[in-house]
């Protein structure tokens, strides 16, 4: 980033990138080339960094961190059936995983059967799990501890189903439902704003997501009701400091609605969760996590009135950048997903997944799969970075970085207050353009040559890249659609129409809706005639498609 | 196609998947190329696409999955087209492909695949290429 002598360098002539443009980093802040106790005049140790474990936790959530607490390594382990995933949870879990993340099939993530007819083809799709009822629940969390080790769904719209469906089998096996650990990915805003798997529109999933915060209050307090994630917005296009700007008010935006509904700030607040994604800047990464942490804290504080120091606590997941892995020579992807891990390390992570390096031609293998989660143990064991706890504080750069970070998203705050809230600023598109500028220049910027990718646009060697798609098992669709035709036709009938009216009822209503959806896929009813019922009620969501 | 028109391109994206980064940026670049794009959007299905090929009177049909779901998608589209006698439709897609399956495509009547690390220059050439004709 700097050079020898410390003076700006204009136009260094080295192929490919060149020349003071250079020196941004990907959210287009401009990096001096050395920086100094000038940059951080106004920086007041103790009310902006404070000490670890202290409000407002700049330097990390615990008084020891990864001393005492090493972050959780936290691998997919989805597949497409319920019981071949099941084997590979198992199987993560013996390398030394200690927490699991499951991805679900794209059927399954739209809300729609594997008998439904626009599923055809995509069961079991990019190594996904598919769910269709308790049964497959069962099976799926079938002998692993899921009282002990925290198993993230990678679930959005279709949460409360899904909250149902392992509540349910929590109780089937005598698992006291305070004991549940675990997360519901459940952060609907940045469907609408990147991801795209919505289907009601955002008031109703709003609901939803407000009554699952509420049932989990009561009754699951030691399980994530959500993850408010900043990684899909990034992988959509949006940059660093948008990603952390956007996720933060929808984190703000959850508060509040949380409130409106009745609920205390203190008493769902502290089960609040985020993910973020771990880019290639280095340096931006780390503050990008320090910010996030102390906007956090301090807008709990401030705005919201939070007593309870948890509520003031942004505990985060971290993945690396999927997006930034190539095709070409992807032996260098290990490399990028090695200096991601690290940054995400010093940013003060509480949980880490870091993809496999043939991630952008298949789905991971074993090996590429093994060797993902060995990174993080040599990092955590080999590397020293534990050794103090935020060994980067104080740095000019950082701090500085740090601060201009959180300084930029108050603006972006502020055109997101202007335009009525964050529901309302999706309605109007206001993401759905930002997103696709930023996505846009990024690819310009590959392109043009303004940015380099290694093995792409420069250091390019001609090869033959082949994709891989670890599809299903070619008979896997039609052996599940076998087994969901039984289901359906050995179950008590009558008692799936009434549960279905009393979703519909529930719907209409304002009652939370956790408890009919217990009853539900206690009584078989599928996930597909869940939501089916749902839009009926509430409609689904159409948007504006802005490019 | 007509001399002097612009070239008119649908840009769909097929399937239940709703990742639509590079969909996005292709249907900018091409419109950005002086073509007429318009983009269907996300969970069309083969049928709904078609129809609006039809409607448009576009010269091309861009497809964008990365599900997996191209062998189950793509012949449809093409069988769709047949039906409807109106097979001078251009499809081209791109997405996540693997290459043993791009020649039964491209036997099946799909004109180009672009994987990923593709530069959208490469898909405005062969538009520019493959239209002219």
């Amino acid at each position: 980033m700097d050079n020898e002598n410390g003076t700006e360098t204009v136009g260094r002539g080295d192929k490919g990138s060149s020349g003071e443009d250079s020196f941004r980093n990907l959210s287009g802040f401009k990096i001096k080339a050395l920086y100094g106790p000038e940059d951080i005049s106004h920086l007041n140790p103790e009310t902006d960094l404070g000490l670890p474990g202290e409000y407002p936790f700049t330097r990390g959530i615990h008084k020891t961190m990864y001393r005492q607490r090493p972050w959780t390594i936290r691998q997919l382990g989805s597949l497409d059936s319920p019981s071949r995933a099941n084997e590979r949870i198992r199987h993560l879990l013996k390398m030394g995983a200690t927490g699991i993340s499951l991805c679900l099939d794209m059927p399954t993530i739209m809300g729609k059967d594997s008998d439904d007819p626009l599923a055809e083809g995509e069961v079991g799709s990019c190594g996904g799990v598919a769910i269709d009822s308790i049964e497959d629940m069962r099976h799926l969390l079938e002998g692993i501890p899921i009282d002990e080790v925290s198993i993230n769904f990678v679930s959005n719209s279709q949460s409360a189903v899904l909250l149902a469906m392992f509540v349910a089998v929590a109780a089937e096996r005598n698992i006291p439902l305070e004991k549940l650990t675990g997360t519901m990915q459940n952060d609907i805003l940045k469907e609408y704003q990147a991801q795209k798997s919505y289907y009601f529109p955002p008031r109703p999933s709003m609901r939803l997501t407000v009554n699952t915060l509420s049932f989990c209050n009561k009754f699951l307090p030691r399980f994530n009701p959500i993850s408010i994630s900043g990684y899909h917005l990034a992988s959509a296009g949006a940059t660093p400091v948008q990603e952390l700007a956007f996720t933060l008010a929808n984190g703000f935006t959850y508060v509040e609605e949380g409130i409106r509904s009745g609920l205390s700030v203190d008493s769902f607040a502290p089960r609040l969760s985020f993910f973020f994604k771990a880019h290639n800047d280095f340096f931006e990464n780390i503050a990008k996590f320090r910010a996030a942490r102390r906007i956090w804290a301090k807008t709990m504080r401030e705005r919201f009135e939070a007593k309870d120091r948890r509520s003031c606590i942004l505990r985060m997941h971290a993945q690396t950048s999927g997006s930034s892995l190539t095709a070409h020579q992807a032996e260098n992807n290990i490399i990028r997903v090695t200096t991601q891990a690290l940054s995400a390390v010093l940013g003060g992570t509480q949980s880490l997944h870091t993809n496999a390096f043939d991630e952008a031609v298949s789905i991971p293998t074993t090996g590429s799969e093994k060797l993902a989660l060995r990174t993080q143990q040599i990092i955590s064991k080999e590397s020293g970075v534990i050794n103090t706890i935020d060994p980067l504080a104080g740095s000019y750069y950082v701090e500085a970085l740090t601060n201009q970070m959180e300084t930029e998203c108050y603006k972006y705050f502020k055109e997101i207050e202007n335009l009525g809230g964050v529901i309302s600023a999706i309605e109007k598109g206001y993401y759905a353009r930002i997103i696709a500028d930023s996505a846009f220049n990024y690819q310009e910027e590959i392109e043009k040559r303004k940015r380099t990718v290694v093995g792409l646009n420069e250091f390019f060697e001609e090869e033959e890249i082949d994709i891989e798609l670890r599809a299903a098992d070619p008979g896997f669709e039609d052996e599940k659609i076998s087994g969901l035709t039984d289901l359906k036709k050995n179950r008590d009938q009558a008692l799936v129409k009434t549960c279905l009216n009393d979703i519909r009822e529930v719907s209409q209503g304002s009652d939370n809706i956790m408890p009919a959806l217990i009853k539900a896929v206690k009584s078989y009813v599928t996930l597909g005639e869940i939501i089916g019922e749902m839009k009926e009620v509430f409609g689904e969501y159409r948007e504006d498609y802005i490019y | 196609m007509s001399r002097g028109r612009k070239k008119r391109i649908l840009i769909a994206k097929p399937g239940l998947d709703g990742h639509d980064r590079g969909v996005k940026v292709v249907a900018r670049a091409l419109r950005n190329a002086g073509m007429e794009v318009i983009y269907a959007g996300l969970h069309q299905t083969p049928l709904q696409i078609v129809n609006a090929a039809i409607d448009e009177d576009v010269d091309a049909i861009g497809l964008s999955i990365l599900s997996g779901a191209h062998n189950t998608i793509f012949p449809k589209i093409i069988s769709f087209l047949k039906d409807r006698g109106a097979s001078d439709i251009l499809v081209f897609g791109g997405g996540t492909i693997p290459k043993k399956d791009l020649k039964n495509l491209k036997s099946l009547g799909i004109g180009e695949i672009f994987t990923t690390g593709t530069d959208t220059h490469e898909i405005i050439d062969y538009l520019d290429r493959t239209l002219k004709r």
